[in-house]
């Protein structure tokens, strides 16, 4: 317990972090930071043959695959999405969900991934109320992963959605992506950043190409700390000042099932936060308006924005099919060309 | 019982201020002689280990280990846990009450300690401060000092209540005892919605994990501080377990100023790693208290340079493969730690710090002895118990988890370069571990 006269001597070395051993299978889409550029122009450019490939066509690319949809957590638009992004490509798909199956008796993830194996999955399309399930999930099968969302995590593929069609109003034509292609594009995204996986997934891709990113909201649901979550994302409270900026405002839905028991003044959060028609005009007359869905009319945007000219929502969920196709071909032929990414 | 000799090893004996060649006399569990090389008297028919090139010390002592027996012998028994801990230099350690049930009766304390348990090393009970550790009512703590237990602690939860934790500390006080407190304020990190599993930060933002934020730590150490000052006339002795923050640390820092009997050990996984090395989700970097900051984790190498932090302690938690393979939310706490703590602190406070090797092997055998007033051990003197590990201080090896003797595999370290390979671990007089039969 003496002090003792040896001084710290500083930069001390200390244990490197690892390289990261994900993905185990080139096929897998556990994250868009497993994307590189070139991999992400010919993923958009697969979206856009796939779509305007003739569908009896199509249908013989995966023809008789075996998918196998994973939810832990109640879906619409992405579950349907990537069902009939599979199936358009020919697989077959077979979904199998938290309630009525044996998850509900207590089976592990691990567990449930290994039988959908041995059940002949290729693929597995992975949507779980915990942060971080697809790794456990990838490192355990080693097959094709595709993260639907996980917990408060990501959701890369809304992000790629996401990203095209920012691409089609702002960038119209664009070929391949490079690292300028959103260069002095300016994207607000406005809501519940803490427990959104949207905004994760988008906050990291976008300045890859070149964008900026405004994190808008109260403190409780966007803490300080995530101006450092990476390049190019900085923190604006005011939401006026950050909409008079925006070439695009993503607005996020406020999570109820991902409180945790948060206590949250819906009205002051409307007054701070609520994109109106009238606050769109003023600031941001030209900007595309994005929401990843569900909606709640008249909490985070009003029904006149929802439904005006300058809403690209239902394209977002249009241009969710497109992508899933890209994602899952990807998947399952990744391996045949010698470990593409 | 058969006699041993140690011959031809360096003796680094830090508590005695010894760093010099010597042969030494083990007989009846005691250091019967140590003399210069050659110059032993009275070694007929001794068995004799030659310790050539290696070092001779005193056993480590590790304060804070868990073996999960009684109640959940899945995970490691006490027999393989002091088998674990003789493999990695160990001749004694501190085995915390939270096992099932919680160690808090004379009984379950004299039943660790029984020879049906097997252990090859010293396990040395810390009792439950609180009946069934759930912070409300305090133990028996003279009827426990007397089966055994070295201290009380409650580690895994907190004493909470501010009345409950300053009778806790005046009652431990009245019969020597030292208060060990896993400061973590709970109101703060587990709540019915949430609970957090890592370190508050960027990294946990980013990998939408919820985060332990360090004013957690640092609050209950400062809580736990003002009382020992309310408590000075009575010598409270308070030890903060795993510390892990700059926070928690610049408070011990000023309680010792203040002339308080505040001590504090730190893990070799947190002086060592950050909330980085959690990676994509590794459970086996999960822990509580979480790996922090890199400015907590440097706040903690210069603790332990200047001498703030008085030992290292694993906090040896081990956890079935089954257990750790799961969604990181989901995921228990804890690594284990007892084969790897002295080649780490080899590894990094020796060699790429500069720290003495005497001081090292302070932090990991004296200090400890000091803090649990565990006499006669922790250095090597005529008439000490021959506890003693035997090392080859150059030796550089990797880990592999799967190659120890812990019933548990959940380490961050597995495939981590070491320096210091163990050759003979001796108890109390008896070879308890030789890399030979290894």
């Amino acid at each position: 317990m003496s002090p003792t006269t040896v001084k710290p001597r500083r930069p001390l070395p200390t244990p490197p972090v690892a390289a990261s051993p994900f993905p185990y299978n080139p096929g897998s889409l556990l994250s868009c930071q497993d994307l590189t550029l070139e991999a992400l122009s010919h993923l958009l450019a697969r979206a856009t043959a796939l779509e305007n490939q003739d569908p009896l066509t199509r249908s013989r690319i995966l023809a008789k695959r075996r998918i196998a949809l994973l939810f832990y957590e109640s879906s619409t638009r992405t579950r349907t999405s990537f069902e009939l992004a599979a199936k358009g490509l020919g697989a077959d798909t077979t979904l199998v969900s938290s309630l009525s199956s044996s998850i509900e008796k207590g089976e592990s993830l691990k567990d449930t991934g290994l039988t959908l194996r041995a059940l002949g999955a290729e693929a597995i399309i992975l949507r779980h109320n915990s942060s971080g399930a697809p790794w456990l999930l990838e490192a355990e099968t080693h097959l094709p992963v595709l993260n639907a969302g996980d917990g408060m995590h990501e959701h890369p593929t809304q992000a790629l959605l996401d990203l095209r069609t920012m691409l089609a109003h702002l960038r119209p034509g664009i070929e391949s992506i490079t690292a300028e292609t959103l260069a002095g594009v300016t994207v607000t995204i406005t809501g519940d950043i803490l427990h959104s996986r949207v905004a994760r997934s988008n906050m990291m891709l976008l300045p890859r190409l070149g964008a900026r990113v405004i994190l808008c909201g109260p403190r409780e649901l966007l803490p300080d700390v995530a101006a450092q979550a990476g390049p190019g994302i900085e923190v604006e409270r005011d939401f006026e000042a950050a909409l008079a900026q925006s070439q695009v405002a993503m607005m996020l839905r406020i999570q109820a099932e991902r409180l945790a028991g948060l206590q949250l003044d819906l009205e002051e959060y409307k007054a701070a936060y609520q994109l109106t028609g009238q606050r769109l005009a003023e600031l941001a007359p030209k900007a595309l308006v994005l929401h990843p869905g569900p909606i709640i009319r008249g909490l985070e945007l009003t029904a006149d924005v929802a439904d005006g000219p300058q809403s690209a929502i239902l394209e977002q969920v249009k241009n969710g099919v497109a992508i899933r196709m890209a994602v899952v071909e990807r998947a399952l032929t990744a391996n045949d060309e010698g470990g593409r990414a | 019982m058969t006699a041993l000799v140690i011959r031809g090893g360096h003796l680094i004996d830090p508590a005695a201020g010894v760093d010099l060649p010597k042969d030494i006399l083990l007989k009846d569990g005691r250091v019967a002689d140590i003399a210069g090389p050659g110059k032993l008297k009275a070694t007929n028919g001794a068995e004799v280990l030659d310790a050539t090139g290696l070092v001779v010390a005193p056993g480590l002592i590790d304060m804070h280990v868990h073996l999960r027996e009684p109640g959940q012998c899945h995970k490691e028994t006490i027999a393989t846990g002091t088998a674990a801990a003789a493999a990695g230099g160990f001749t004694s350690v501190a085995a915390m009450p939270n096992t099932t049930p919680v160690n808090d009766s004379p009984e379950t304390t004299r039943w660790m300690q029984a020879p049906e348990r097997g252990a090859v090393v010293r396990v040395f009970p810390i009792a439950a401060a609180t009946r069934c550790s759930k912070g409300e009512t305090i133990n028996d703590y003279a009827a426990l000092k007397a089966a055994g237990a070295v201290a009380v602690s409650d580690d895994g939860l907190p004493i909470l209540k501010d009345g409950v934790m300053r009778e806790t500390l005046a009652a431990a006080a009245r019969v020597g005892l030292t208060v060990i407190q896993h400061a973590e304020d709970t109101r703060i990190t587990q709540t019915p919605e949430k609970v957090a599993s890592m370190n508050a930060g960027a990294t946990s933002f980013k990998l939408g994990l919820r985060g332990w934020p360090s004013e957690a730590e640092s609050a209950i150490v400062e809580r736990d501080i003002r009382l020992v000052a309310g408590l000075r006339e009575t010598r409270a002795h308070l030890h903060v377990a795993h510390i892990s923050t700059a926070a928690a640390i610049a408070a011990v820092r000023q309680a010792r100023r203040n002339g308080l009997r505040v001590t504090c050990e730190v893990t070799p996984h947190h002086f060592l790693l950050t909330d980085e090395h959690v990676g994509f989700y590794n459970t086996h970097a999960k822990m509580c208290p979480p790996l922090r900051s890199a400015a907590d984790r440097d706040a903690l190498i210069e603790a332990l340079l200047d001498g703030v932090i008085d030992a290292i302690a694993t906090d040896h938690a081990p956890h079935a493969v089954h257990e750790k393979e799961v969604e990181f939310e989901r995921a228990p706490n804890g690594i284990i730690g007892l084969e790897t703590a002295l080649g780490l602190s080899l590894r990094w406070l020796h060699k790429e710090w500069k720290m003495p090797l005497g001081r090292v092997l302070s932090f990991l055998s004296a200090q400890p002895a000091a803090l649990l007033g565990l006499k006669n051990r922790g250095t090597l003197t005529e008439g000490s118990y021959a506890d003693v590990v035997v090392f080859d201080p150059k030796a550089e090896w990797t880990y592999r988890a799967s190659e120890g003797k812990s019933k548990s595999r959940n380490t961050p370290f597995d495939g981590f370069a070491m320096q210091g390979k163990v050759r003979w671990t001796i108890s109390e007089g008896r070879v308890a571990y030789s890399a030979e039969g290894a």
